[in-house]
C-alpha cells in the first residue's frame, strides 16, 4: 500500500484512539450530561449520514460513523482512497496462515467497510474473537496485531495490509497444539464463568505478557481495563495471568 | 465433610474449560448454516402511537430481501402476563418497539431494507412515571390494563399466587412499636444487567407448524415452553440451547427475538439469525424493574419488627412477562430477611412508555428490599440500633415461617444463618468500625469512610421442577441428559460432577447431553439458585436410579443381593469383598440402561447472603470509592470451590452492587429516549477498580440435599446496593435515599451544589 493510503488510515485510528475510553474510571466521576451526549450522537449521525452520500462508498454505519469523528478533509479523501483500494488485495497473515483477501463489493470479497473482526469471523470463520459492542468499548474483539492488542470491531480490514494477526485460536503450539501457558493458567483458576468475554481478555492479557513478562498486579489490572465482563471474573483472571507471567512459573 | 467425597468439593477444570480459552465454545453469532437469512427490526421513534399506514413495497424490492413483515402480515402470536401482547401491533408502546421485521441475505442489506420502509403514525400522549400512569385521563397502553395496572398474580404459581404480604393485625403492631417512621424510597435506575453476549436466535420453520430454534439462553427448554403458549399452541416447537454469554437472568425470557427470527423464517422457508445490536440490548431488551415504596414501619427498642404498611409501586415499563412473578417472590423474599407478624403491604405494577422490565438476579426482593431497608433504617436511627444486629435478628430462623410466591405458609428447615453473618462481620471487623448512625467510620481530610450491610435470601433454590435421566453404557461411561445450558455458574460441569461422585466414575468418563428440548427431560433451568439443589437432586436421582438397576441387573452374577453391591470406575463389586467383581459390560454390549430422576418442588429452605461494605466519599468530588466487600453464607456443602468464589464476586455486577454507585439507565421522560444505550455511556466496572472482596462460607450441612449442598449464585448481587446507601449517608452524615450515589446527589446532599431537576433520572 502506498503512503497516502496508510496516512489516512492512520488518521482514521488517531481519530479513533482519541475517542476511545481508555480510562473509563476518569468517566465515572462525572456526572453524564445527557443531552449533550444525544445530541452529540445525532451530530454523527447526520454527518454520518451526509459524509456516506457524498462517498456514496461507504455502506457500514460504523465506519461512516468513525470517519465522521475524524473529520471532513478525511471524508473528502476516502472516495478517492477507497476506489484505489477496491483494485487491491489485502495481504495478512492470521495465526501463521498467509491470507490474500480481495477488496471489493461483490460477494466473497472483502469489502472496504469491513471491521476485522468481521473480516475474521464471517470471511475466515474465525468465531473465537468475539463480538460484543461493536463499537470499541468492551474488549471483547481484542486480537494481536504484530504482537500488539487491538479492537478488531475498530480496525478496518483494508488497514491490515501486511499485518501479522494472531486470535485466540492462534495461541495453541502450532506443532504440538499444546496450550499457551496463559490458556493452562486460565482453565486452572477457573478464569471465566459464561465465557464470552474471555477470548479478548486472554488477547489483552498476552499481548501484556509479551511486553512485559513479569507484571506486577496493578499492571495487569491496567491492561485489562478496556476489558468488560458482566459475570465478575476478574478476580480469578488477575491470579491466572500473574500464574502465567515469569514471577507465577 | 469434604475429604470423604472424590469429586464434590474439590476443585476440578470445567467441562468446558478447553473451548473457551481456546474460541472453540460455539456461541449463537457463531453458528452459521446453508442459505441462512439474518433479520432486523425496524422500531419505533415514539413512545406511543397508532401505526397508520406501512409502505414495504420499496424495501421488498431491494435485491437480497427476502421477506418484510408487518404486524398485517402475521398471526396474532401474544405474549405476557395475561397474554395481551402481540408480537408485532398497531400500536407502538415504547422508542423502539417493533414495527415490521426484515429477513435478507445479509445483515447490511436488512439494515438497508429497514430504511426504505415508509410508516405514518399518529403520535399519542405517552407516560414514563407510575403515579401519573395511575392518575384518571392518563394515556392508557392496553385496551385490557384499565388504568395502565397489570393484573396481578402469575398462573404458573398457581390459584393462591401471591400478590401482597397482608397478616397478623398492622393496627395492634404500630401501637407495640417504640418507633413509627414512614416515607417513599426509590430503587429506580433502572440498571441493566447486560450480558456481553446479545440478545439473538437462529429459526427454522418446517410447514406446516413445526419450528426448530437455536437459543442462547438461560433455560432452554422453557423458551420451548413459553413459545408454545405465545405462537397460540398451535406450533410444535423444539429449542436447542448452546452456550449462554451471560444472563443473569435477563436471557431466561427471549421470547420476542425468537418469535421474530420464526416469523421470518416462516416467511421465507429458510433459516434466520437474529441478534440484536449492543443498542437494542440495552434500549429494547428486558431490564430491572423500577420500585418505589410509600411505606409506614414500626419497631421496638429491641430491634423486633411490629408492623409494617405501605404500597409498592413497580414500573414494569410497556409489559409485563414475569414482573408479577418477580412480585411474588419479592413479597416472599421481604418475609425471609424482615420477620414481622403484621403486613399489610400491597404491590401495584404499573405499565409505562419504556422498555419493558424483565428477569433480572434479586428477581423482586432486592428491588423491594433496596427500599424497605432505607425505611427501617431511619427507625434503627431513631433507636440506635445497630443495623447489623437488627438483620441478624430479624433474618428467618429455623421454625419460623413465610407465606412462599403460591401463597401457602411454609416451616422453614433449614440452618441459622446466624453463625455465618457473625463470621462475616468478624472478617469485616463490623464491630470496630461501627461509630452509629450518620456517623463515619474514619476522616481523612476531606475523604470521609462509611460502612452499610445488607441481607438477602430466597426459598427458590428448591423452587419448581426438574427432570433428568441418566444413561450407563456398557463400556463404562454415563451420559446425563438434562437440559441445561451454560450460562456461566459451570452448572454443567457441576451436574457432571454430582453424577460422576454417585456412579464413582472419573470426571472424564461422564458427559451431559446438548440442552436440546427434543431428547431431554422437563427442566425449568438454573435461575433463583435452584441449580445445586432442585437440578441437582434430579440428576443424582437419576443416577441413583440407574445405578440400582444395574445393580438388580448383576447381582445373580455375582450371587449377590442388589443391596450388597456397590460400584467404582465402571466395576461392580459386593461391599467388603472388592475381589467378587465385574465390569459393567457385564450388562451385555447391546443393553444400555436408563435411570430417572424427578425434583418436587420444595420451598422449606432458603439460602442466604449478608454483604458489608465500606466506601470512601470524597466530599470536594462527590465520588463515591468501593473500598471493600465481605460477603458471607452458608451453602451446606461446597460443590465447586471456584465455581462459588465467581458467583460471589459476581456480587459487584449484572445490576448488583454498583447499581447504587454509578449504573443507571437514563430515561429522558420528555421524549421516552434512553440516553445511555451504549456501552460507553452506560457505566461498568473496570479491571483497575476492584475492590478487594472476601467471601466467608460456612458448610452446616442441609440434610435434604444427598451432598448437603444448596445453591446461592443468583443472590450474591442482591444485600450490596442497599448496604451502599447506608454507607455513603453513615459517610457524609447526611441520609441519601436515591440509586446511584451519583457525585451530583452527594454534593447535592452535602449541600455543596444547588438541587435541580434531573430530567434523565428516573425518580
Amino acid at each position: 500500500m502506498n503512503p497516502p493510503h496508510k496516512d489516512f488510515f492512520g488518521e482514521l485510528r488517531d481519530a479513533l484512539k482519541k475517542s476511545l475510553p481508555f480510562n473509563r474510571i476518569a468517566k465515572l466521576t462525572v456526572p453524564l450530561t445527557c443531552k449533550k451526549a444525544r445530541k452529540q450522537v445525532n451530530r454523527e449521525k447526520a454527518l454520518g449520514e451526509e459524509v456516506a452520500m457524498r462517498s456514496g462508498k461507504i455502506a457500514r454505519s460504523k465506519s461512516t460513523r468513525s470517519v465522521a469523528r475524524s473529520g471532513t478533509s478525511v471524508a473528502r479523501r476516502s472516495p478517492k482512497a477507497t476506489r484505489k483500494l477496491e483494485k487491491e488485495t489485502i495481504r495478512l497473515t492470521v495465526n501463521g496462515e498467509p491470507h490474500g483477501l480481495k477488496i471489493g463489493k461483490k460477494p466473497n470479497e472483502t469489502d472496504p467497510s469491513h471491521t476485522l473482526a468481521y473480516t475474521l469471523r464471517e470471511t475466515l470463520g474465525l468465531t473465537g474473537t468475539k463480538v460484543s459492542c461493536d463499537n470499541g468499548a468492551c474488549g471483547c474483539c481484542t486480537v494481536l496485531m504484530d504482537g500488539k492488542a487491538v479492537l478488531s470491531c475498530m480496525t478496518l480490514t483494508i488497514e491490515c495490509d501486511g499485518k501479522n494477526v494472531t486470535t485466540v485460536e492462534g495461541l495453541n503450539d502450532p506443532k504440538t497444539q499444546k496450550l499457551d501457558p496463559l490458556q493452562q493458567a486460565f482453565i486452572d483458576h477457573t478464569a471465566f464463568q459464561c465465557g464470552f468475554c474471555t477470548p479478548g481478555i486472554i488477547m489483552s492479557a498476552k499481548a501484556l505478557l509479551q511486553e512485559n513478562p513479569s507484571p506486577a498486579e496493578e499492571d495487569v489490572k491496567e491492561a485489562l481495563s478496556g476489558n468488560f465482563c458482566r459475570c465478575i471474573s476478574h478476580y480469578q483472571v488477575v491470579k491466572a495471568v500473574l500464574a502465567a507471567s515469569r514471577g507465577g512459573r | 465433610m469434604t475429604d470423604t467425597y472424590r469429586y464434590i468439593g474439590k476443585a476440578t477444570p470445567r467441562k468446558d474449560a478447553m473451548d473457551i480459552v481456546t474460541g472453540g465454545a460455539r456461541f449463537l453469532n457463531d453458528i452459521k448454516m446453508l442459505n441462512m437469512l439474518y433479520g432486523k427490526v425496524l422500531r419505533s421513534p415514539h413512545p406511543h402511537a397508532i401505526i397508520k399506514r406501512i409502505d414495504k413495497s420499496k424495501a421488498e424490492k431491494l435485491e437480497g430481501v427476502e421477506a418484510v413483515l408487518t404486524w398485517e402480515d402475521v398471526p396474532d402470536w401474544r405474549a405476557g402476563t395475561p397474554r395481551y401482547t402481540r408480537i408485532l401491533d398497531h400500536k407502538v408502546r415504547y422508542v423502539g418497539d417493533a414495527v415490521a421485521l426484515v429477513a435478507a441475505t445479509s445483515a447490511e442489506i436488512a439494515r438497508q431494507a429497514l430504511r426504505l420502509i415508509d410508516v405514518e403514525y399518529e403520535v399519542l400522549p405517552a407516560v414514563f412515571e407510575m403515579e401519573e400512569a395511575l392518575k384518571p385521563g392518563a394515556p392508557q397502553l392496553y385496551d385490557e390494563l384499565p388504568g395502565n395496572v397489570v393484573i396481578s398474580g402469575t398462573p404458573s404459581f398457581g390459584p393462591k399466587s401471591l400478590k401482597e404480604v397482608v397478616m397478623g393485625d398492622v393496627e395492634k403492631g404500630f401501637q407495640e412499636a417504640d418507633v413509627i417512621t414512614e416515607g417513599t424510597f426509590g430503587y429506580e435506575n433502572i440498571p441493566n444487567p447486560l450480558p456481553p453476549e446479545v440478545p439473538g436466535a437462529i429459526a427454522l420453520w418446517e410447514e406446516p407448524n413445526k419450528v426448530t430454534l437455536w437459543v442462547s439462553n438461560q433455560a432452554s427448554y422453557m423458551d420451548k415452553v413459553v413459545l408454545f403458549h405465545a405462537m397460540g399452541r398451535k406450533v410444535e416447537v423444539r429449542t436447542i440451547g448452546g452456550p449462554c454469554g451471560g444472563s443473569y437472568g435477563s436471557k431466561y425470557m427471549s421470547w420476542q427475538v425468537q418469535c421474530y427470527a420464526a416469523l421470518l423464517s416462516r416467511a421465507t422457508g429458510k433459516p434466520v439469525k437474529f441478534t440484536f445490536t449492543k443498542e437494542e440490548h440495552l434500549a429494547a431488551f428486558t431490564m430491572r424493574i423500577a420500585s418505589r415504596m410509600k411505606a409506614r414501619v414500626g419497631i421496638k427498642k429491641d430491634g423486633t419488627v411490629t408492623a409494617v404498611s405501605g404500597t409498592w409501586l413497580i414500573d414494569t415499563g410497556h409489559y409485563s412477562m414475569t414482573t408479577q412473578a418477580q412480585v411474588a417472590v419479592g413479597c416472599g423474599e421481604v418475609q425471609i430477611a424482615v420477620r414481622c407478624g403484621n403486613w399489610d403491604l400491597k404491590p401495584v405494577i404499573v405499565c409505562t412508555n419504556r422498555n419493558a422490565s424483565g428477569i433480572v438476579r434479586g428477581f423482586g426482593g432486592q428491588e423491594l428490599k433496596c427500599t424497605l431497608i432505607p425505611l427501617l433504617s431511619l427507625a434503627m436511627e431513631k433507636l440506635n440500633i445497630d443495623p447489623f444486629d437488627f438483620l441478624k435478628k430479624n433474618f428467618v430462623k429455623p421454625g419460623d415461617g413465610y407465606f412462599w410466591r403460591d401463597g401457602i405458609w411454609y416451616t422453614y428447615r433449614g440452618v441459622d444463618y446466624t453463625k455465618a453473618m457473625e463470621k462475616g462481620a468478624e472478617r469485616f471487623g463490623w464491630k470496630e468500625k461501627w461509630k452509629g448512625w450518620l456517623k463515619p467510620a474514619a476522616v481523612d481530610g476531606t475523604k470521609r469512610r462509611g460502612i452499610g450491610v445488607g441481607v438477602h435470601g430466597n426459598a427458590d433454590i428448591g423452587e419448581d421442577a426438574s427432570e433428568a435421566n441418566v444413561r450407563l453404557n456398557p463400556d463404562g461411561t454415563a451420559l446425563l441428559f438434562s437440559c441445561v445450558t451454560e450460562h456461566g455458574t459451570g452448572q454443567r460441569s457441576n451436574l457432571v460432577k454430582m453424577v460422576a461422585e454417585v456412579l464413582q466414575l472419573p470426571m472424564d468418563s461422564v458427559s451431559v447431553t446438548p440442552s436440546d428440548s427434543l431428547i431431554n427431560p422437563y427442566e425449568m433451568g438454573p435461575a433463583g439458585s435452584r441449580g445445586t439443589y432442585a437440578i441437582g437432586s434430579a440428576a443424582i436421582a437419576a443416577a441413583e436410579d440407574a445405578k440400582r438397576k444395574l445393580f438388580e441387573l448383576v447381582a445373580p452374577l455375582l450371587q449377590a443381593e442388589p443391596s450388597e453391591l456397590e460400584t467404582t470406575d465402571g466395576i461392580v463389586f459386593v461391599k467388603g469383598h472388592p475381589e467378587k467383581k465385574i465390569p459393567w459390560k457385564a450388562m451385555s454390549f447391546d443393553r444400555t440402561i436408563t435411570g430417572y430422576g424427578r425434583f418436587e418442588p420444595d420451598y422449606t429452605l432458603t439460602n442466604c447472603m449478608i454483604t458489608f461494605v465500606e466506601v470512601e466519599v470524597d466530599t470536594e468530588s462527590g465520588k463515591v470509592t468501593l473500598q471493600r466487600v465481605v460477603n458471607a453464607t452458608d451453602v451446606g456443602q461446597v460443590i465447586d470451590p471456584q465455581g462459588l468464589e465467581g458467583q460471589l464476586n459476581g456480587c459487584l455486577g449484572s445490576g448488583g452492587i454498583d447499581s447504587a454507585l454509578f449504573e443507571e439507565t437514563i430515561l429522558d421522560r420528555s421524549d421516552g429516549h434512553i440516553l445511555n444505550a451504549n456501552m460507553i455511556d452506560y457505566k461498568w466496572r473496570t479491571f483497575s477498580e476492584l475492590p478487594p472482596i472476601g467471601n466467608v462460607v460456612f458448610e452446616t450441612p442441609f440434610p435434604s440435599h444427598r451432598f448437603h449442598a444448596v445453591g446461592v449464585g443468583e443472590i450474591a448481587t442482591s444485600p450490596g446496593p442497599v448496604a451502599v446507601l447506608m454507607a455513603v449517608s453513615n459517610a457524609i452524615g447526611v441520609w441519601l435515599h436515591e440509586y446511584p450515589v451519583t457525585p451530583e446527589r452527594v454534593l447535592k446532599a452535602l449541600g455543596k451544589v444547588r438541587p435541580r431537576s434531573r430530567k434523565g433520572s428516573a425518580a
